[in-house]
Order: C-alpha cells, then structure tokens, then sequence
C-alpha cells in the first residue's frame, strides 16, 4: 500500500486530523493494509459527511474507502443488494429510483456512503416504521484487524454483527455488505406542511404522523421563544401512488468561499426562520416532490458546510424518551435561545425501536438536531445541553459529535461493556483506532 | 442477475487495463451509452466486480477476461475471445493499460526497466497487430489509447517511463495513417496528472484531474473522432513550453 500524508476532516470542519491515508481501489488492498506495520491504529473514511471524529484518525493511519464503490449483484425480486462500502445514497436514488426501490433508510444526504451507514447506524425520516440501516443489512464481509475477512451476519456472529452496526468502525472494514432495499409506488412522493405554532403542538402534530405517514419531519425555529417556543413546520410525506422517472443527477451548487462569520448572525438567522415559518400558508398546503428533493434538501447546496465560516461548526443531536421528551426539549431550546447562537432551523424526528447495535444512537423518543458555528463559549454551551440530555435520560449522536465528554458518552450508552467485549475479542492489539474512540475512551476509561 | 432494460447501441467496446480507475471509468461511461463491454486485466476478481457493476447499474452486458500485459503469447487467444464477445457488433478499443515505477530503481534493475516498457509500449503493440485485421475488416470503429505528456519530452526524473510512452505515440501516429483508409479512428490521449493509484502518494503534483473526467473527455473526443487530445487541455500548453527549451538548457534541469 502506498500511505500518504494528509489532512483530513468531519462535516463540521471543527476537526482535523494529519493523517497517513491509503486510498484502496481493490478489496484485497484492505486486507493486506492490517498486515503492514504502523502502530497509531487504522480507521476507515468513505465520504467525510460525519460532522466529529469518528472518521478521522491523527497521528495514526486511514484507509479511503470512496474508490470500492461497485454494485455486485441486485435482485429485483427481493430487493438484495450486495455492492461495496464506498457506494453513495446518490448512487442508489440514480441506479433503482425509477426501477421501483429506494434505500430502506437515508440520512439527510445523498452524499454518505453505505459504509458510513453501517458504522453509524443511520436513521432517516422513517424511523418510527423502518427502523435504522442496520436492520435492513442481511450479512456483511469484514476484515478484521487480524487480516481475516470474515461474513457476518445475525444468524452467524450476532455479537460481531451487534458490534459492527453502529460500531463507529471499530471492529475492522467492511469489504461488502448485502442490504434490502425497499419497493415503492413511485419515485415521488406528496408532500403535506403544516404550521405548528408551538412546541406541543409541533411534538402533537409529529405523533399523529406515527402510522399514517411513511415519512416525517419537523423543521423548528430554534430563535423563537415565549409562547411561540418550539415553533415549526412539521412535513409528513407518503410515495404517490404511480409514475417513475429518473432521478436526475442534479448538480449542486458550489459556495467558492468560507463566509465570513460575521453573515450568520442572529439577526439574519432569526429573519430567515422566521421566513421559514411563514412560507407555509396558516392552513397547510400540499406539493409533489420528487424523492430526491424531499429526503436531501440541503444537498442542492454542495457545500454548505462554508457557510458557517473557516472555524467551522458542531451539529448537536440528541434524542430523549418520550416520557421526558417535552420537558427536556423546552429546556434545551431555553438554553440554545439565551445564548443566542443557535443556527438555522433545528430538526425534530421521533423515532421508533432502538436499533440493534451495541452503540446505536436510534432509540423511542424525539430526536433533536441543529448546528451551532464555533465561537468563543460554544463548547460551555455544549457541555450543558449534555448535562441536559444525560438529565432527560437522552443520548447524542456520535456521527454528529465532536464535544460530548467521555463520562457522558459511559451513562449514554449502557451497551459499552459488551462493545469492549467484542473488541477485545477480534482486535486485541488495538489495531483499529480514532479520534472519537480516544476522546470518548471507548477502549478503557480515560 | 436481472439488470435495467438495455437500450443498446449495437457497439462493443474492450477496455484493456481495466483494474485501473480510467479503464475503469470509461467502461462504465461506455456503457452508459449503450454500449456491452469486455474488461480485460490481470486481476480477474477486480474486473469480474466491475463488470458486475456494470451490469447492475446500467443493465449493459459486461464480462471480464484475463489479460497480461507481458503474457504476449497469450494475446492471440485473448483477441479471439473478444472478437467472440463482439460477434457481428463493432468493436472498439480503449487501451489504459500502463505500469509507473521508480525511476532508479529501472536504472539500477533492468528487469524493472524491462517491464516498464514491455507493458507501457510493447503490450500495445502485441495487442495491436492481432487486434488489425479484424478492425480494417469491420470497415470501422475507434481506438482510444491513454499515452503520457511524459511521452512528449524525456526528463531526468522519469525518462524510461516517458521513452516507453514516447514510443507508443509513435506507433499510434503511424498506425492512424495506416486504418484511416478503413474508417478505423485512433485516438491519442495525453493526460497530465491524473489522481489514480499511480500518482497516489507522489510528490509535487498538481492540478490534478480525475479518472471520471479523463473518462468522459476520452469518449467524447473519440466520438467526434479526434487525433489527439490532452487532458486536462492546458496541458498541451504546458507541454509546448517544456518542448520548446532548448537541450543546452534542458538538460541542466532536474525536472
């Protein structure tokens, strides 16, 4: 393998990591990259849409894994896809879109790749029917830190599979998986907005999504306070009942530059939401998209991670159980109002059955998620909407994170004992490696 | 494996030297145009899961065969399977395969200098001569063939590499002439720095272009039938330039 220096970082660009990378454009290369020496440990990168750590690998080394992007096999009357870790939503929407199936479950770009899916356990705006990307994945090849590519799939290595989905790529690299797609009525879907004019009614209004709706989200103006406190408009989408085109490979739009900072200020952001909110008429209104356009907003802005400037910004995610879910929200939005730095519009999602990795973010409640750009005050900021989550008995998404501390991330996810077990298990020289893993002290306690 | 409905050119393309990211770009690219493919390489489990990627994504026929750029005595089989591939379909040639290796290292080793031009020149034209009569019989069709602007001018730092080059560009000069009565298009392809395995790792390069874009300016200048093309264009300018310093000069560069 042929290592490189270079300089990688998250979604968020407020980490960076110099890192030794291999750029893999065969499967076998994986393999033979554990059997070469380099002591910092390895970690996989695909696509470089998590917004925090858990991709990036300093002073160790990283293997780019966007060039195994090949499909293998699919079978359209079970849906089965067996492809590569590199392969992209994009890829999926442009190959099956219009031959009647989409991925079971996509995060809010098209953009992240199936490897990263796995390792994160996405979720997208089904959860409460579908799940999260790890219960659609029949089996997967992993090569493990010892160099052996193993299949593993629940019937075989349940512990291994458990480990491995939402298992931040720890385990080893996947070389292949075999996921179920999913077979819709038609590559567009309808649409339906509603206003809700405050935090109740906007959690009330997602609820009644539960199933009716195939799909749903709710868009908060995180700058409202008072009454108007949670404010937002809530979407709930269904496949429409025929037609299929192409999906259109779309090109983004480039920002050239890091605005300046100074561009996103409360003001602006404030008028923007408020826009946001009034666009949607007082009774609703109802549109036909087509899939694309609905699942991956924001990626009709190639990189709208400049716009947040050259310091970059951390995306918080959370998600409560519904049992504490509207007293912890208020509170965090209280908290995010009164320092005044919130971003655009926050996102709320409810979400249904815990995934089934050891370290799976999905579990029933509502799920939160906004940006906040780094200024001077943002970590203090962080460190008490954690204090927030772990009051509410929530957790925070590690794909999103780059702040939660390692005491935190232990009383978020109870399932760590057995993690380590497994770690310990298949890669007991400390092989595989990260910054998160380090930061939080996945390992052993920091 | 079921794939999409082909909308099928009737054309075949043969993609040599298809474990490598142009190959294998512009066989995907080929196929999106309707085209069926052969990918030829040494590493059959690497083509075997392109060719499948081919067929899953557009539903175009693909099949990998084995191919050793310095097996030369294998070459006559390996014609005839892809002239079996393309049955009555015309067929066309893109040829990426290519070797880079380091430079002392060939000086020091000459079975490394060996292999840099058997597979970097004396593979294409094994493959060529057997690949000719077929092509002026079928009164037809285009060769697409990835040389190097280090073809353009021996430099100290990597003159074996760019003699093997400068080689295979002679060759196609003279072999354009000979097929153009036939109808037969031979395309000569300079890329600049291309972000390929082969330039992973190596240090100051710039201005580096991807495979995909390589693809896709190759298909279309076939298409439209050009004699040479650099990629990315500027390069031509580059290269004027760096042909036009005088050798007493030249030659005190360490470039």
């Amino acid at each position: 393998m042929k290592w490189k220096d270079v300089a990688l970082t998250g979604w968020g660009r407020t980490s960076t990591a110099r890192t030794q990378a291999a750029r893999a454009e065969r499967r076998g290369e994986i393999e033979t990259a554990f059997n070469e020496p380099g002591g910092e440990g390895l970690i996989a990168y695909g696509a470089g849409r998590s917004y925090g750590d858990v991709a990036l690998n300093d002073g160790g080394r990283t293997m780019l894994t966007g060039r195994l992007d090949r499909m293998l096999a699919f079978d359209e009357t079970t849906g089965l896809l067996v492809c590569e870790p590199g392969v992209t939503f994009k890829d999926l929407a442009e190959t099956f879109l219009h031959r009647g199936f989409v991925a079971p479950v996509s995060p809010g770009t098209a953009f992240a790749t199936m490897g990263g899916a796995l390792a994160n356990d996405v979720h997208g705006k089904n959860h409460w029917s579908a799940g999260s990307f790890g219960s659609h994945v029949e089996w997967f090849d992993l090569a493990l830190p010892s160099g052996e590519v193993r299949r593993v799939s629940p019937e075989g290595d349940a512990e291994l599979f458990d480990a491995t989905v939402g298992g931040l790529g720890l385990t080893g690299i996947v070389t292949r998986l075999a996921l179920r797609l999913t077979k819709v009525t038609s590559s567009n879907v309808v649409v339906r907005e509603a206003r809700a004019p405050n935090l109740s009614a906007l959690m009330e209004r997602l609820v009644e999504t539960h199933g009716r709706d195939t799909y749903s989200v709710a868009w908060i103006d995180a700058l409202a306070s008072g009454p108007s406190l949670g404010r937002g408009v809530v979407e709930a989408a269904n496949h429409a009942l025929s037609g299929f085109e192409r999906a259109k490979p779309k090109r983004a739009k480039r920002l050239p530059v890091d605005l300046p900072g100074v561009v996103l200020n409360p003001a602006s952001i404030g008028l923007f939401n408020a826009l946001y909110y009034r666009r949607i008429p007082a009774d609703g209104r109802e549109r036909t998209v087509d899939f694309p356009t609905f699942l991956y907003p924001l990626d009709a802005l190639g990189d709208w991670n400049r716009m947040y400037g050259k310091r970059g910004f951390f995306q918080f995610q959370c998600v409560l159980p519904y049992e504490e879910a509207e007293a912890g929200l208020r509170k965090l939005l209280e908290v995010i109002g009164e320092a005044r730095s919130a971003s655009f519009l926050a996102v709320l999602k409810s979400l249904g059955e815990a995934g089934r990795g050891m370290l799976s973010f999905p579990r029933p409640g509502f799920t939160l998620a906004l940006d906040f750009p780094r200024k001077s005050g943002t970590a203090e900021l962080m460190a008490r909407l954690e204090r927030i989550v772990l009051d509410h008995g929530g957790r925070i998404y590690l794909a999103k994170d780059a702040a939660l501390s390692a005491q935190g991330f232990r009383m978020m996810y109870p399932e760590l004992p057995r993690f380590r077990a497994v770690l310990d298990r298949v890669d007991p020289d400390r092989r595989m490696g990260s910054d998160l893993s380090r930061r939080l002290g996945i390992r052993s306690d920091a | 494996m079921s794939g999409a409905a082909s909308t099928g050119t009737g054309e075949v393309w043969v993609v040599i030297g298809a474990s490598s990211s142009v190959g294998r770009a512009f066989a995907m690219e080929a196929a999106k145009a309707g085209a069926d493919i052969v990918l030829a390489a040494r590493d059959l489990e690497d083509i075997e899961a392109s060719a499948a990627d081919i067929t899953v994504r557009t539903g175009q026929r693909a099949e990998a065969v084995h191919w050793d750029a310095t097996a030369f005595d294998d070459h006559d089989a390996f014609v005839a399977d892809v002239w079996r591939f393309a049955g009555t379909r015309r067929l066309n040639v893109f040829f990426a395969a290519g070797t880079m290796r380091n430079q002392d290292e060939a000086i020091a080793d000459f079975s490394i200098a060996r292999q840099i031009v058997e597979v970097n020149y004396l593979a294409f034209v094994s493959v060529a001569t057997r690949l000719e009569p077929g092509l002026r019989a079928q009164k037809g069709g285009k060769v697409v063939v990835l040389g190097s602007v280090a073809g353009d001018r021996g430099r100290r730092l990597n003159f074996v590499y760019g003699s093997a080059k400068a080689g295979l560009h002679a060759f196609l000069g003279g072999w354009r002439s000979r097929l153009q009565p036939d109808g037969v298009t031979v395309l000569t392809v300079k890329p600049g720095f291309l972000d390929t395995a082969m330039t992973w790792g190596q240090p100051g390069l710039f201005l580096v272009a991807t495979p995909q874009g390589a693809a896709k300016a190759c298909l279309k200048a076939a298409n439209k039938g050009r004699n040479e093309i650099y990629y990315p264009a500027f390069w031509r300018l580059i290269m004027l330039i760096i042909k036009s310093i005088p050798e007493v000069l030249f030659k005190r560069l360490s470039i």
